[in-house]
């Protein structure tokens, strides 16, 4: 237990004594499984205490033990509101070791599909805050749209949550027509029903009264944490992987990092809204990009690394090669060249990073995911101390925390 | 070698001397080994150093090399400095009887919970830290799992081995 402070109380005042609430593991406003134990003073709180691993797998362990393609099923359950930018991310981290170039086409496509899952991700958090704050209307507005982007992840890869999305080199297909389609149905109509979302909140005065000053935390403090992503920015850090490090052809793309001044609530809010708007750009721009693509250019979707990406089934079984690399690949007995690699993305809360070590086995010798959501939480006593009670559950939905990435 | 590679390789060198030791250059991040007990030293100079400016713990991890006999257990700090975006990492090893090095936490409160956790996971133990216990486990478990000698499966299965994956088959301690 982090040590108390007792608030010392005027003269002639009945004796205080403090109040201990158990907020979690499974409480409706900790919107997954993790612990606080606060220490109260009537409504205010006095120290805090976060307890994680409630949903712990053991998942660097399991990854030891298996082949870089069954290791993508792990990431997903990570941050599971956006598990494909988990997905892209584990492929880009192989493909580095392996030395694996993609063609631009398949990078256009993964820029869609992670902008896609940061709307997703960011949708979530921001109407969660409104459900936190009393407002739950937004919440049922916007779910729709969610509903459109799993529809298409469902269109891509045959599955909505652990998504399973891509192969190391490309996808495992291309996009149908139907995943074309609704990606447009979804530029066209989600513009409006943001605008919408932005109205009910934005200027909304109750709402903005619960959140301004809620759970602020300077730029210094921020770094000193270790944060990342929009909670970063919010408090007027321009970082953003995609920038500083572009990867998958983000620096041919034209977009601009929101950031902050205070890194209370509400800038939280606001930057990840604007996020989306930039996000529903970048999207824009792939589509463009992708209809300017000429030739072999305009169909291909993997590289030609026929050691590493899984054929089709059906060439598994009409043809010889396909065959062969089929068995070695699922029977792992293809093996990875020595070395350390760190590769990071901007995920939907922050820098995700794999830390891979490779012994020249057919799994990883050591792999470590730095996992954004598991970071910042430690911040979490700084940013709610002194604060009401109510003032908590909203700093803990503005920061996103999501059980599955904090647990590994 | 980048340019600011080899600059910062250099002045490490000039400040630490014998003390860090086996730079390399992997994917354009500069790689490099350190005696344990300078860790603090060289965590504060690339932190402080004025062109270094090294800010942000990336992270922290812990690695379990049985047969560096000695060195068993290592401890990487990846760094960044995020204004010119160079990124760094260093390994400090120790002696697996006696896991003991010195915490960072007062350096990046970043460390703090990452250190538990390779607590947790390799029971390295840093000295100094303010609240030192397990982090994802429960905290009666009595061994470290992400060592190498700890199994994935239970004992009793004989369907999956290490073989498959192209190690040996490490030898497994009955827990309990």
């Amino acid at each position: 237990m982090s040590q108390q402070h007792h608030i010392t109380l005027p003269e002639g005042s009945i004796e205080k004594a403090t109040t201990t609430l158990n907020l979690g593991p499974t409480h409706p406003a900790t919107h997954g499984v993790f612990q606080n134990i606060l220490e109260l003073d009537g409504e205010r709180i006095v120290s805090a205490e976060q307890t994680v691993g409630y949903i712990h797998r053991a998942f660097e362990k399991i990854a030891e033990h298996r082949n870089l393609y069954q290791i993508t099923t792990l990431t997903d359950r990570l941050n599971y509101c956006s598990g494909p930018l988990n997905n892209m991310g584990w492929h880009m981290t192989c493909e580095k070791l392996l030395g694996v170039k993609t063609p631009k086409r398949v990078d256009y496509l993964r820029v869609i599909i992670m902008e896609l899952a940061r709307i997703s991700d960011h949708l979530i958090c921001n109407s969660i805050v409104g459900v936190d704050s009393g407002a739950f209307t937004g919440f049922l507005y916007v779910m729709q749209y969610r509903e459109l982007i799993y529809e298409i992840y469902d269109e891509i890869c045959g599955s909505r949550i652990t998504t399973n999305i891509g192969r190391i080199g490309g996808f495992e297909r291309d996009f149908n027509d139907i995943a074309f389609r609704k990606i447009q149905k979804f530029i066209d109509e989600y513009p409006a029903v943001l605008k919408e979302f932005e109205d009910l909140f934005t200027r909304n005065r109750i709402f903005v009264d619960r959140l301004v000053g809620a759970g602020p935390i300077s730029a210094e403090r921020a770094l000193n944490y270790g944060f990342t992503g929009p909670n970063l920015r919010a408090a007027g850090v321009d970082y953003d992987v995609r920038t500083v490090s572009p990867y998958c052809s983000y620096d041919e793309f034209d977009f601009t990092v929101p950031i902050g001044t205070t890194g209370d609530c509400y800038d939280r809010f606001l930057v990840r809204n604007q996020e989306m708007w930039q996000s529903l750009s970048i999207i824009k721009q792939a589509m463009n990009k992708l209809a300017d693509l000429k030739g072999a250019d305009a169909t291909v979707y993997h590289a030609n690394v026929p050691e590493y990406y899984l054929p089709e089934k059906q060439d598994v079984y009409t043809k010889m090669e396909p065959m062969i690399w089929h068995f070695k690949i699922i029977y792992g007995e293809i093996n990875m060249p020595k070395g350390e690699v760190y590769h990071s993305i901007e995920a939907a809360n922050g820098e995700l990073g794999y830390y891979f070590i490779s012994d020249g086995g057919r799994s990883p010798y050591r792999l470590h995911f730095r996992r954004p959501c598991f970071i910042y939480y430690q911040a979490f006593e700084e940013l709610i101390k002194g604060g009401m009670l109510s003032d908590a559950i909203i700093v803990m939905s503005s920061l996103n925390l999501i059980a599955g990435e904090m647990d590994a | 070698m980048l340019e600011h590679n080899q600059y910062i390789q250099q002045k490490l060198k000039e400040k630490f001397g014998e003390g860090v030791y086996n730079f390399e250059e992997t994917y354009d991040t500069l790689h490099f080994e350190a005696d344990k007990d300078l860790n603090l030293k060289i965590l504060n100079f690339l932190k402080s150093d004025e062109y270094l400016g090294f800010a942000f713990l990336t992270d922290l991890c812990g690695v379990h090399y049985p047969d560096n006999k000695g060195k068993e257990l290592a401890v990487v700090y990846n760094l960044h400095n995020m204004a010119k975006n160079i990124r760094i990492r260093f390994k400090v090893y120790t002696d697996i009887t006696q896991p003991d090095i010195f915490t960072a936490t007062s350096i990046y409160a970043t460390a703090n919970w990452l250190e538990r956790e390779t607590y947790d996971f390799f029971g390295i133990n840093f000295v100094g830290h303010p609240n030192l216990k397990r982090i994802m486990n429960v905290e009666e478990m009595d061994y470290f799992p992400l060592r190498k000698e700890y199994p994935l499966e239970d004992q009793s299965r004989t369907d999956k081995d290490d073989e498959m994956f192209g190690r040996e088959i490490m030898q497994r301690p009955m827990i309990n």
